[in-house]
């Protein structure tokens, strides 16, 4: 039985493409128009997706059937083996994730509308974030890896496209380059993982009533299945499929591209590298949960001895980018790339969660992540608005003063990430996390390494507002304010910060209600959401929960506290004074300064490599195929020269010369005709002397 | 020397004297007379061997003869005939300066 | 008999030849004209020795009598002025006569070598007119009516030829 919601659940990405598709063709001066397709059509798709969330809610129950629409795609050979069918589910995770992209998403299309107003390019803008918001609704609804699969190329294109959107600038058509093909190292083994799976189950449709690849025949045929090294199938193709969501996730060691991906506009870092496309790496590994944490003997369950390998390595992962993506935001300074490294790692704390404690750990750190993360972009690119295009937070300060709104938000949002206690969304889904992770069998470091982070979090947190928002205002040094004419330093809107508009402040607001809001859903006293979500790990208040509370309440404390004494009490009174942090022993803080040094090693090895595989191509190309072609080439021009020759010396001059001849030996002939009579006579009377001779001779006497 | 030898002989000496005016002279008219004696040299030729020949009855040489007169007589009248035209166009009786149709 | 027709045969002979080589080798046209009469006239002189009457009588009639004249008509028409020709012979004469003095040896050298050398003369034959007339009429009464065909189309196209154009500027 299927509902209307279900079978129609392609209209939720299907408005965003259409409005991509009919701003495409407008003209730039048409921003209005775009605008209100972009937002129209995300809104459009909220409600559906609310209709869908309720729906799914009234089905929800431990034991429920995912509820699903399947139909023929493809007719690829005979037989019903020969059929490729797509199809999309509405499951709990569905919905919840349906929910936060198109909410988030129209809070940040309206954003747009504010932050890109003086932009000549709005429509194309607008347009590219469409086109992004129905790939990323794409990927949440399908049902079929292929589709995914689809869904999430797209969703690198537009990931693309908006980071290169002001591709004047080299370095941000560097970076969409970069990201590019970044992730398209990750989605290379997430391709063969693919292929893999379709050879081993012979479909990619996930729920298909019992034939479906996350359902039981097929994953206890792939778990049963042994590869190399011991390794089960099922977990080989889940460290396949895992390696394209670190591509996507920026997760250790494909992160390079996210920081880099700061250069395009912030809404576009809001929307994409906060929220919603770095999370569909997360997402991926929650829907097809089941092929991780499949192991033998039996089949998924709580009571699992052992836990997967698949699981482990992504457990792994997310706690060595958890910890290291947080070391190096403490040594950052533009305000952006601190909110991106911050990302990875908290990116990172979502993989932890998915490893340890399963699907709804991991999604609810998502959920509040997307929105406090989102907060916390747009409150920056506020404050970036209002510095006139400053992003270097050694350049800023005071601007509580100057942005009071923005600064409410921003405080709000960075309490959340931290983990202020009991409050903030963030805490208790972080704390689920730490929670999980501590009860893990396998290993205590993840959770180490999570507690480290947290407090990293909040000390890399607290210095950003320090420098930010309070002190005072260091932005006179700047060389653009210092070429500007006494008149125009005499007006204070030139140089001095100022609030931004109202169209980009509502938003910020109402996520900051969100993200408080969104703390009540999640608590171990009412832990709706994970039951929501079909987690397993809903036991209340036990001892353990209480501990972990305490922890992370202590590690924020801990972090706010360096945080405030290093930045809060010695304020900074240039722009060019050297960080505190600097005096830290082994040069650690250049060390981090510097990434670890991971671009340049990458830049050393694999792009060195890759430009030397190229340039030997090309020569290749060049030389040797273009040798050959060349060589073809001049053959054949050989062959026509010759061709020509010969018909220019032997056959024309042949005939030349022998019609020459012959006007020749015909003028020679024609001197017989001497036009004198008696010649002629002489020449009859000599014939005569001859034939009688002749008949003499030969007749005989 | 037979007589028929002797006949013959004349005739071929009077053939050659008129075959060399005709080849080397000048003037159309001596051409002709040339032309006219060949003819007459091969009646004499004709009428030797039917006085020598092996059936006078028949007559068949002097036939022959007689038309052939007949014949140069016409031939004669036409050829003087055209040299006269020829001379009222060309004003000239030189066969050497009638090469109109030289090649 | 025989010496006597040798005398006169040598005589025919030499007059036949005398006037031939007179005709061909004399600078005036008339000259060469009357030679070649008596050249026509000894012809004839030898028909008569051979017993061919008519045939001689005939060669009188016809060639002294007419053609001779006709010659003599012609020179007189195509006189230009008295003027002297300016050569007798044509610029390669030599070629001419080599041709000749060839031709008469070739015959003469198959005369000798022929059964006519050794052929003796066969007794009295002759022809009497009524005989000619009767295989005029019967035998080659054809030929004859050709030649008359043929005389009649000379005529005719000697006068065309020979007349005077018609001149504009007369």
């Amino acid at each position: 039985m299927e509902s209307w919601i279900v079978k129609n659940l392609w209209l939720i990405p299907a408005l965003p493409l259409l409005a991509a598709g009919l701003s495409a063709l407008l003209p730039r001066p048409f921003r209005k128009a775009s605008a209100t397709l972009a937002i129209g059509s995300m809104s459009g798709a909220f409600l559906l997706s609310v209709v869908a969330f309720v729906h799914a809610l009234k089905n929800s129950g431990p034991d429920s059937a995912k509820e699903f629409f399947n139909f023929a795609w493809l007719q690829f050979a005979s037989g019903d083996v020969g059929v490729l069918k797509l199809g999309w589910v509405l499951d709990p995770l569905t919905a919840v994730m349906l929910v936060m992209v198109t909410f988030v998403g129209t809070l940040i299309f309206i954003y747009s509308v504010g932050y890109m107003a003086h932009d000549e390019n709005f429509t194309r803008f607008f347009t590219f974030l469409s086109l992004f918001a129905a790939a990323m609704l794409g990927i949440v609804i399908a049902n079929n890896l292929l589709l995914l699969f689809m869904s999430w190329e797209l969703v690198g294109l537009a990931s693309y496209l908006l980071i290169g959107f002001w591709y004047h600038k080299p370095s941000a058509a560097a970076a969409a380059k970069k990201a590019f093909i970044t992730t398209r190292i990750g989605d290379v083994f997430f391709l063969l993982g693919i292929v893999w799976l379709y050879h081993e189950t012979g479909t990619l449709l996930f729920y298909d009533n019992g034939n479906g690849c996350l359902e039981q025949t097929a994953l206890s045929k792939m778990v049963t299945h042994a590869t190399v090294g011991g390794l089960a199938v099922s977990a080989a193709i889940g460290i396949l499929i895992f390696i394209g969501a670190i591509g996507k996730s920026g997760q250790f060691p494909l992160h390079v591209w996210l920081p880099d991906a700061m250069e395009g506009p912030t809404p576009v870092s809001a929307l994409i590298h906060a929220a919603t496309m770095v999370a569909a790496g997360v997402f991926l590994v929650a829907r097809t949960y089941p092929l991780f944490e499949v192991t033998l003997p039996g089949l998924a369950g709580d009571s699992a001895a052992t836990v997967s390998t698949a699981l482990q390595v992504v457990t792994w992962i997310g706690a060595i980018t958890a910890f290291f993506a947080a070391t190096i935001a403490v040594a950052q300074n533009d305000i952006k790339r601190i909110l991106a490294y911050s990302t990875c790692s908290q990116l990172g704390y979502m993989m932890i969660g998915l490893g340890t404690g399963g699907v709804a750990v991991g999604m609810f750190h998502l959920i509040t992540h997307a929105f406090f993360k989102a907060l916390l972009f747009m409150g920056a690119g506020s404050v970036i608005h209002g510095c006139h295009d400053e992003q270097d937070i050694r350049k800023m300060g005071g601007i509580r003063n100057y942005m009071p709104a923005t600064f409410l938000t921003y405080a709000v949002g960075m309490m959340a990430l931290s983990g202020f206690p009991l409050f903030f969304s963030g805490f208790w889904s972080k704390d689920a996390i730490l929670h999980a992770a501590h009860s893990w069998s396998v290993s205590h470091i993840p959770f180490y390494l999570g507690v480290a982070g947290a407090f990293l979090t909040a000390f890399y947190m607290t210095r950003q507002m320090a420098l930010v928002f309070w002190g005072k205002y260091r932005g006179h040094e700047r060389p653009a304010v210092a070429t500007k004419t006494p008149q125009l330093l005499a007006l204070k809107e030139e140089i001095e910060p100022h609030e931004s508009p109202r169209v980009m402040t509502v938003p910020l607001i109402l996520l900051a209600i969100c993200t408080v809001g969104l703390s009540l859903i999640g608590t171990p006293a009412w832990p709706w959401f994970q039951d929501f979500l079909g987690s397993h790990h809903s036991e209340g208040f036990t001892k353990d929960t209480v501990q972990i509370i305490m922890i992370s309440g202590l590690v924020f404390l801990l972090g706010v506290g360096l945080g405030v004494g290093f930045y809060g009490y010695v304020k900074r009174k240039t722009a060019s004074e050297p960080d505190p942090l600097e005096r830290l022993p082994l040069g650690m803080h250049t060390w981090f300064a510097k990434k670890y040094g991971i671009d340049e090693l990458y830049e050393l090895t694999v792009i060195r490599f890759n430009a030397w595989a190229a340039r030997a191509c090309a020569f290749l190309d060049e030389w040797v195929w273009g040798g050959v072609v060349a060589i073809v080439s001049y053959v054949t021009l050989a062959f026509a020269w010759l061709n020509r020759a010969i018909d220019e010396f032997v056959i024309n001059l042949g005939f030349d010369r022998g019609c020459e001849r012959v006007s020749r030996g015909g003028s020679l002939l024609s001197r017989l005709q001497e036009g004198r009579v008696q010649v002629y006579l002489r020449v009859l009377g000599g014939a005569l002397v001859v034939l009688v001779l002749f008949l003499i001779w030969g007749g005989g006497k | 020397m037979t007589p028929l030898a002797g006949y013959l002989l004349l005739s071929a000496m009077l053939f050659a004297i008129g075959l060399a005016g005709a080849l080397t002279r000048r003037n159309a008219i001596i051409v002709l007379i040339g032309i006219e004696l060949m003819l007459n040299a091969a009646n004499l030729n004709f009428i030797a061997f039917w006085r020598f020949g092996p059936n006078p009855e028949a007559l068949t040489g002097m036939m022959f003869v007689i038309f052939a007169i007949a014949v140069a007589a016409a031939e004669a009248a036409v050829g003087l005939a055209l040299i006269i035209a020829i001379y009222r166009h060309y004003k000239t009786t030189a066969v050497d300066e009638v090469n109109h149709l030289k090649g | 008999m025989l010496n006597q027709m040798t005398l006169s045969f040598a005589i025919i002979a030499i007059l036949i030849i005398a006037g031939a080589t007179a005709a061909m080798t004399f600078r005036n046209l008339v000259h060469c004209a009357l030679a070649v009469a008596v050249a026509f006239a000894g012809l004839a002189f030898a028909y008569l020795q051979l017993n061919a009457q008519f045939v001689g009588l005939a060669q009188i009639l016809v060639y002294v009598g007419a053609v001779a004249i006709l010659i003599v008509f012609a020179v007189l028409l195509t006189r230009g002025g008295e003027a002297a020709e300016k050569k007798v012979f044509s610029a390669s004469w030599i070629w001419g006569g080599a041709i000749a003095v060839a031709v008469f040896g070739v015959l003469a050298w198959a005369i000798q070598h022929s059964f006519a050398s050794q052929r003796e003369p066969l007794p009295e034959a002759g022809a009497s007119v009524k005989q000619i007339g009767t295989a005029l009429m019967t035998k080659y009464v054809l030929p004859l009516e050709v030649i008359g065909l043929l005389l009649t189309a000379a005529l005719i196209g000697a006068v065309i030829i020979a007349m005077r154009e018609e001149d504009k500027s007369k």
